[in-house]
Formats: structure tokens, C-alpha cells, sequence
């Protein structure tokens, strides 16, 4: 089997795709390596589904080199690289059976005795009752799985997932990334998966590149990115991140220490993305379920060497895990708390004054010299 | 009265019904007439004559014959020719489209007796022998483009994905378009033949001026106008009329259990 | 597989290059057959014809291109009543479709429930029997003093239409209601399909929100319904009127001499007096009568998108 080789990373070496004077895809050296689940996310039009195309042959690149393992495949067609896609939508063909859906590649290598493999394959999927039935006749989920079914027959050294689950309700979609994850642990073929939902690629992928503009932001383990965001993209399409704006006072021993409004803030130089120097900008961010709200009557309980800031709280919300609040703060109008559900305090509510404060060590820093709402997710252009 | 007035766009609508089959009733009742003269207008007594001899009358079948062969080679023609069109026209990018659309649309845009007499002036020009030949090119000619239109429509409703998946799983581009361009599009492929055929079949004008002396079956019917109706021209629309739609209620029963079979299972 | 990444890259470019300028000319060898099929047997025609008319000669000497535009000038002068003919039966038979289709096919799209398919199938039945036979039976239902004719000749209908000059005492056949009524009715499926597919693609959950928003039926459709289904109308329109003016069939059939379009004049001339440039003269003037009446239309309707 091919995809027990040694060497079988996928290399993408200096690739780009325009169109006409649009560029969709910058020119981008991204090495996925063998048996790993590797996500691409970010939002549409960001260039994800493009480097996919690519990599599958659907789309050839403007400049640079595709690389299955050692083998550049740049100038082959999609029916000779060894590499299968589940398809946004799943495209299964509406006028074949689901078995035929799933011996296509076989049965197009030439293969002549399939009946045995398309079995074993209907069953790893769940679906071996369903062998003659059109896919019209299917359900969301049990096409979704047909899909895969159907790339994964012909052990293909990468499998390419392009928003595989995007047509699903959110709770099947949950049951399929587990499933998904599952049956990649169990055949340990290079997934590549294509995604515009930050939970979805943090769940099942054991490394994200963030794409945005056609570049990727950010490359990495999906805890990593999450807690150290190098830009302000990464930090609020990844979950939501509270940026505050911030002078540097001072840089000494590892610590820097900042000034915003009538706060003082620290955080650890090693998570600055930028270099911090005194008198410049920076931009510092936490997370908002790192923070602790406490009402402002009780802020002589904090410790000292916590990051603090004081506000008003002008909005709350109760979702059951856990209430969310949105507070207005000298530094930032609309920072976002997250308080765990395990003992309420009743006093906060909207228009309370609270105290928030957190450890520095949570605290991360970015170029002051970019947008701050990049990457936020407004009305209407959630995807669902 | 009021209940009238709520249904007034039923009766309207039943009325207009009325209106489109009072002929093909017409027809089929004075399949069964026995006339007087020559001309098969006003009814004389019941008889079932024509039925029983439906070819008796000299040339008509023979007309008939002619008619379903040029209207089967018309279809083939401008099924194949238009379909293809209709595939580049979807599925690629390249220059002169717009033109190309027109050069498209304008056949159906025109009057058919424009086309008629413009490619008569042609083969006049050309000396052609017209005939046989002359009504069949010029019938694939006038066809072609509902062609396009039919097939146009189903394979734009086609996801492209489906293709690129048949790539994506080592099908080349004849093994891609033989496996599944085809097959899906084949409806609307189909659509564009039974039309190419209905038209072709049925074709007058096209073929009034550019037939010479042979007669197809419209052309028989047109002489018959001005010889003599004989009740086999009735006894011919009413079989064709009963054939197709019977056709069309075996299509329908056959897919409706199809859908219901594949339902229950 | 060997273990040479390095030198790829270079052999790289050519390869994709060869590829894609294949499949750059795939599209020109699909369209080319069907392409040339239409240039040859229906633009160049064209061209002939318009060369034929302004050629003079005879038959026996051969015509010849002359610029002769006279021709043009003569044939309007001596056959404009029947330009007029042919623009107003088309004009008042697709009125007619309108009128007599839109509610039928409002009935199919929206009332009629299970008996959909089989209302449409009764629709597209007429088709079946060859056209030419079915307009004959016209003869047979407004012959004279039948019943269709003492009916309307009794509710006062003919005194109507003999006031508009369509009919002449108590006859309908070999007048002009006769051939308006044989065009209405060979074009009205015409009118009837694009009308249902617009329709049918509407949601019927617009009326109900029109009659939620206080809107009464009346109203619903002024409003909603009939903007809404304005490409149906306009193609229906188009496809009823090009095919209706060129006609001849109607008026040889079902009309007299008086009642002669300019598709009679053009087959006569054409087939029978052979004076081929008077035929083709009057050919492109009934072309661009169309082409321009077209335009206008689908400009003032706004539906560019018809194919």
C-alpha cells in the first residue's frame, strides 16, 4: 500500500493561483506530513478550498510545485494522483447505486473482482444494508459517510476533505468528527480537511494552518494557536479574544509591563508576537474564560500580581455552562467575560460595577499595527 | 355567486382547456365518418371504414413513412450536434460566446417562413436537388437549437463537482463524460430528442419550400386541403394522438412506481 | 518512486502548459459541427437571400445582382395591407394566448392539485396530432350555420366583431376572426408552458404573505403574482407572435383572399410566380419588422435572458 511508504508528506513548494489579476492563493510552502490530520481554516474566499484543488489536481497552480512524498505531481491530472477528495456536498453520483458510487475508482483501475472490498468498506462506514439503494435515498449523514466511503476505497496516500460536514445539522456534525477522526486513527492515511469552523479544526486536526486573504496566518498544534494567537486574525477567528490596545512601560526579566487607560498590566515577554519596546504600541489579549468577574465590593480579595480591571457590567447572558457577560471598561468598551456556572452571584447583573482579573500569565501580546476586529465574525457571514 | 366568483380562474382556465381539445375531439369523431364528397367537413353517418383500411388512400402512408424517417435522422443530427454545443456552452470558457448564443437563439427568433425561403434562395443558388436530402438538412438545421436550449438547461443544473469527482477517482476525461456527464444529462438529452422529433414530424412550412415533389406526411395533408380530405388523414392523427398518449401515461406509471418501489424498500 | 525532489521543479511548466492548451480547444471542436451547421444552412441563407433580393432578371435569363432596391420599395407599396394583416392577427391572436392562457395556466400552477400532470399532459396533447389536420378541423367547427356559429350568432357575438370588421353577416369561416381564432389557437401552448414554468416556480407561500399583509387576491396578483411571472409572459409573447406572423397555414386554411398574411405572399411568390427577389425583398422586411417589434419588446419587458 502506497500510504504505508515512508516519505509520503505532502509538500506544497512556493504554489499560487490567480485569477485573471485576482490572487487567490499567495505563493505558500506548507509541508503536511504523512498520517497526520491537517486542517485548513478560515473563512470563505480565503484561499483553503483553492490550495485543496490543487493539492487534488482540480485546479492547476499559477506557480510552484505539488510533492506526494518524493513524486512532484504538479502536471498530473486529478485520475492519476494517488489522492481522493470527499467533496463539498458529497457529490455522489445521483444515477448510481451507493455499492457503484463506491467501487467508481476501483472499477475504473481496472479493478475486476470489487465486491469483496466495497463490502469490507460499506461496513467500516456503516452502511452495508444500504448497498443498493440511490443516494437520493440517503440521509445527510449516511451520504456524508457514502463520500468517504467512496475516497477511502482506493487507499489514496492523501484523503481531501472539502467542508465534508458543513451540510450537516451541528448535532450529527459533532457524531461525524468523531467518526471521522476515527476512521483516520484506524486506516492512518493524511487527511487534508478544509474548513471554515474554528471548533470543527480544532476537534479532529492535529495541526492547523489558518488562512485569511489567501496566506496562512498561522500554523500549528490547535491548543497552541488557540493560546498563543501570533496575529489579531488567529486570536478572534479562533474562539473570541479580548484585545486591548496598550503603551509598553517597561520590558525587564521576561516580564512586560503595560499601561492602558487607569490600568497596569503584565504579561510574560515570551508570549509577545512582536518584540515589545518601551513607549510603543502594543496589543494585549486574553481570553474570556481566563478572566474572573468578582463584584467591585469584594476587590480586596484579589491577590496582588494579578492582571485587574475595573468596569460595568452592560450585558449578560445565562447559557447554561456558563453565563457570558459583556463589560464596559475603560480600556475597551465591550470586553466578554465567561464565568463558569458553579456558584452565581446574584449581584451581577447589568449595570453592577465589578472587578475583572486574571493571571499575566494568560496574557498574550500582538503587533499593535494591524486590525483588531480581523477575523471577527459579524452578522451574516457566519456560515452555518 | 360567490362561490362563482372564487372559482372564477378554474372556469376560465377549464374553458381555454376546452378550447385546445375541441379539435383533436373533432378529429377523432369524424375518424368515424362516412362523408358525402370529397371533403371530410360535415358529418354524414357513422362508419368505421377508415379504420379498417387506413392506408387506403394512394401516397398517404407512404408520406407517413417518409415523415418518421427524415423526423429520425433530423433528431439524431440535431441531438448529437446540439447537445454538444450545449456541453461546450456549459462546461468551458472561450471566446465569441455572445455570438455564438445569438447565432443560437436567432433560428428560434425568426419566422419560420424567413428560414424557409432564405435556405431555398441557397439551394437554388447551389443547384441543389431538393428533395430528401435539402428537408432533412434543413429540418437538423431548425431543431438544433431547441437542442441546445433542452440540454443546455439540464446540464446547467448539474453540479460540476460530480465531474470532478469522477476525475478525482482515476475516471479520464472519455471515461468522466461516458460514465457520468452522459448519464445525468441523458434527460434533458432526451427532452431535446422527443422535441427534435415532434417538430421535425410535424414540420410544414420548412419543408413546404424546400421539399421539391417529395411529400411528407404535413405535405400530404396541405395537397389533401385543396384535393380532398379523406377520412384516413383523421383515422392517422387519431392513432398517433392515442399512441403518444398512451406513451406519455406508461412513462408516467412506470416512474411513479419506480419512485414508490424505491421508497418502500 | 525515486528520491530526486530536486529536480523536478524544472521539467515542470511545459507539461502543464501542453495540458492545458488542449483543454483550452475542446470547446471550439464541440461547438464547431453544429456551429458550421447553423453558419451554412441558416446565416449564409441569409446572405443569398438578401443578395436575391436586389438582383433582377427573369427565370429564364437568370437574375443577377443589380442593387436593384426598387424592389423593396415596390413590394411595400403593393403588399402593405397585408404587413399590417400579419401584425395585427399575430398582435390580437397573442393577446388572445394571454388572455385565454394565463388563467389555465394559473389553475395548473396553483389549483389543481393531483390533476397537475395530467392538465399538463392535456396541454401538450394537441400536439400530437399533426397541426395541419387539427386546423382543419376548425373548418368542421365554424363551418357555416353550425353550431359553434349559431351560438355566437345568437348571443350577439358576431355583431361585435362585425362591428370590428372580423366578420361579415352570420359566417365566421374565410374571415379574419376564423384565421385569428385557428392562430390563437395553434400558438396557445406556446403561451400556456413558459407561463406555467414561471408560475410554478413561484412559492405559494408569497400569497399567503401577500393575504397576511392585507392584501386581497386581486390585489396579491396585481401585485405579487403577475410581476412576478413577467418572464413567463414575456417569452410566451415572444413565442406566440414570431411564429404567428410569419404564418400562412391559418389564413390559406381557414381564411379567403382578403384575408392573406405576408407569409401567403412570400410562399406564392416564392413557389408559385417565382419571383424570387419580390420574395426575398419581403422576406427580410418581415424579418426586421420581427427582429425590431422583438427588440422593443424584451428592452420595455426587461427579460434579456430568454434562452
Amino acid at each position: 500500500m502506497t500510504d504505508t511508504q515512508a516519505g509520503g508528506d505532502v509538500r506544497l513548494s512556493g504554489i499560487s493561483k490567480n485569477y485573471g489579476s485576482f490572487q487567490a492563493v499567495h505563493p505558500l510552502d506548507l509541508t503536511v506530513p504523512q498520517g497526520s490530520f491537517f486542517a485548513l481554516l478560515g473563512a470563505s474566499g480565503c484561499g483553503k478550498t483553492t490550495t485543496l484543488r490543487m493539492i487534488a489536481g482540480l485546479e492547476d497552480p499559477t506557480t510552484g510545485t505539488v510533492f506526494l512524498g518524493d513524486r512532484d505531481v504538479t502536471g498530473l491530472p486529478p485520475y492519476k494522483r494517488p489522492v481522493n477528495t470527499v467533496f463539498q456536498s458529497y457529490a455522489l453520483f445521483p444515477h448510481l447505486t451507493i455499492y457503484e458510487n463506491v467501487a467508481f475508482g476501483l472499477r475504473r483501475r481496472g479493478i475486476k473482482s470489487v465486491k469483496k472490498q466495497v463490502g469490507e468498506m460499506l461496513d467500516l462506514v456503516e452502511l452495508g444494508d444500504f448497498a443498493q439503494r440511490k443516494p437520493h435515498q440517503l440521509s445527510g449523514g449516511q451520504q456524508q459517510r457514502v463520500a468517504v466511503a467512496r475516497a477511502l476505497i482506493n487507499h489514496p496516500q492523501v484523503l481531501l476533505l472539502d467542508e465534508p460536514l458543513g451540510a450537516l445539522d451541528l448535532k450529527l456534525r459533532r457524531q461525524m468528527q468523531l467518526e471521522l477522526k476515527r476512521i483516520q486513527t484506524e486506516v492512518g492515511i493524511t487527511f487534508v480537511h478544509v474548513t471554515h469552523d474554528q471548533e470543527e479544526a480544532m476537534t479532529m486536526a492535529d495541526t492547523v494552518a489558518v488562512m485569511n486573504g489567501g496566506r496562512v496566518e498561522q500554523l500549528g498544534a490547535p491548543a497552541e494557536l488557540y493560546e498563543n494567537p501570533h496575529t489579531t486574525f488567529v486570536a478572534n477567528f479562533l474562539g473570541t479574544s479580548n484585545l486591548i490596545e496598550a503603551e509598553v512601560v517597561s520590558t525587564s526579566a521576561g516580564k512586560v509591563v503595560v499601561s492602558a487607560a487607569d490600568a497596569t498590566l503584565r504579561l510574560p515577554a515570551d508570549r509577545c508576537a512582536t518584540a515589545p519596546t518601551t513607549g510603543g504600541k502594543i496589543l494585549v489579549g486574553v481570553r474570556p474564560e481566563k478572566i474572573s468577574l468578582l463584584h467591585a465590593d469584594e476587590a480586596a480579595q484579589i491577590t496582588d500580581g494579578r492582571n485587574r480591571l475595573t468596569g460595568t457590567i452592560t450585558a449578560s447572558s445565562f447559557i447554561g455552562v456558563s453565563t457570558q457577560f459583556v463589560i464596559d471598561s475603560p480600556v475597551c468598551p465591550d470586553l466578554e467575560v465567561y464565568v463558569q456556572n458553579i456558584e452565581r452571584d446574584v449581584r451581577l447583573v447589568p449595570g453592577a460595577r465589578v472587578v475583572l482579573h486574571w493571571n499575566p500569565e494568560h496574557t498574550f501580546g500582538l503587533d499593535a499595527a494591524q486590525d483588531i476586529d480581523a477575523g471577527v465574525e459579524t452578522v451574516g457571514e457566519s456560515a452555518s | 355567486m360567490r362561490w362563482l366568483r372564487r372559482n372564477i380562474v378554474v372556469f376560465a382556465g377549464l374553458l381555454t382547456l376546452a378550447y385546445l381539445i375541441l379539435p383533436n375531439i373533432v378529429v377523432m369523431v369524424f375518424s368515424f365518418n362516412n362523408p358525402a364528397g370529397k371533403f371530410n367537413y360535415s358529418w354524414q353517418e357513422f362508419s368505421t371504414e377508415a379504420w379498417q383500411d387506413p392506408c387506403g388512400v394512394a401516397d398517404m402512408c407512404g408520406s407517413l413513412v417518409l415523415s418518421l424517417q427524415i423526423a429520425f435522422f433530423a433528431t439524431i443530427g440535431a441531438t448529437v450536434l446540439g447537445a454538444m454545443i450545449a456541453f461546450a456552452l456549459v462546461r468551458y470558457r472561450f471566446k465569441a460566446r455572445g455570438a455564438i448564443n445569438s447565432l443560437i437563439f436567432l433560428p428560434m427568433a425568426m419566422p419560420e417562413v424567413v428560414m424557409a425561403a432564405s435556405l431555398l434562395t441557397l439551394f437554388l443558388n447551389l443547384g441543389a436537388q431538393l428533395g430528401f436530402w435539402t428537408i432533412l438538412i434543413a429540418h437538423t438545421m431548425f431543431c438544433l437549437s431547441f437542442v441546445v436550449v433542452a440540454v443546455k438547461a439540464r446540464v446547467l443544473s448539474m453540479d460540476p463537482r460530480l465531474e470532478e469527482a469522477a476525475r478525482d477517482l482515476y475516471a479520464g476525461p472519455v471515461q468522466t463524460f461516458l460514465r457520468v456527464t452522459l448519464p445525468i444529462a441523458a434527460p434533458g438529452i432526451a427532452a431535446g430528442a422527443m422535441l427534435a422529433f415532434a417538430l421535425s414530424f410535424d414540420d410544414f412550412i420548412i419543408t413546404n419550400f424546400n421539399s421539391g415533389s417529395t411529400v411528407t406526411f404535413p405535405m400530404f395533408v396541405w395537397g389533401s386541403a385543396q384535393r380532398g380530405t379523406p377520412v384516413q388523414i383523421n383515422v392517422i392523427g387519431t392513432a398517433m394522438f392515442i399512441i403518444a398518449v398512451l406513451i406519455v401515461v406508461v412513462a408516467q406509471l412506470i416512474s411513479s412506481r419506480r419512485k414508490h418501489s424505491a421508497q418502500s424498500k | 518512486m525515486t528520491a530526486t525532489a530536486t529536480a523536478a521543479p524544472a521539467a515542470e511548466p511545459g507539461v502543464v502548459h501542453k495540458r492545458s492548451l488542449r483543454r483550452k480547444l475542446v470547446p471550439y471542436w464541440l461547438l464547431l459541427p453544429g456551429i458550421l451547421w447553423l453558419v451554412v444552412f441558416f446565416a449564409l441563407p441569409l446572405v443569398y437571400q438578401a443578395s436575391t433580393s436586389v438582383q433582377t432578371g427573369s427565370l429564364e435569363e437568370g437574375f443577377k445582382v443589380t442593387w436593384h432596391f426598387q424592389t423593396y420599395w415596390d413590394a411595400l407599396t403593393e403588399y402593405w395591407p397585408h404587413f399590417v394583416r400579419s401584425v395585427l392577427y399575430a398582435g390580437t391572436a397573442t393577446v388572445l394566448c394571454l388572455l385565454l392562457g394565463y388563467p389555465l395556466a394559473y389553475l395548473i400552477a396553483f389549483k389543481a392539485g393531483r390533476w397537475r400532470n395530467l392538465l399538463l399532459v392535456l396541454v401538450i396533447a394537441p400536439f400530437f396530432t399533426s397541426f395541419l389536420i387539427r386546423t382543419l378541423a376548425w373548418k368542421t367547427i365554424l363551418s357555416d350555420s353550425g353550431p359553434v356559429v349559431d351560438v355566437l350568432d345568437t348571443v350577439g357575438f358576431l355583431d361585435i366583431t362585425n362591428l370590428l370588421g372580423m366578420t361579415d353577416g352570420s359566417r365566421v369561416l374565410a374571415t379574419p376572426l376564423a384565421v385569428v381564432t385557428g392562430l390563437t389557437y395553434n400558438f396557445l401552448p406556446f403561451m400556456i408552458l413558459p407561463l406555467y414554468t414561471s408560475l410554478e416556480r413561484m412559492d405559494s407561500r408569497l400569497h399567503e404573505a401577500a393575504g397576511d399583509l392585507y392584501a386581497k387576491p386581486s390585489t396579491t396578483f396585481r401585485k405579487v403574482t403577475l410581476p412576478l411571472s413577467m418572464p413567463g409572459v414575456v417569452s410566451g409573447t415572444l413565442l406566440t407572435f414570431i411564429p404567428a406572423s410569419g404564418d400562412y397555414i391559418n389564413a390559406e386554411l381557414l381564411g379567403s383572399t382578403d384575408t392573406k398574411m405576408v407569409g401567403n405572399v412570400i410562399q406564392s411568390q416564392f413557389l408559385r410566380v417565382l419571383d424570387y427577389p419580390t420574395a426575398a425583398a419581403l422576406s427580410f422586411i418581415l424579418m426586421a419588422v420581427v427582429l425590431i417589434v422583438v427588440t422593443i419588446y424584451i428592452r420595455r419587458a426587461g427579460t434579456e435572458d430568454l434562452v
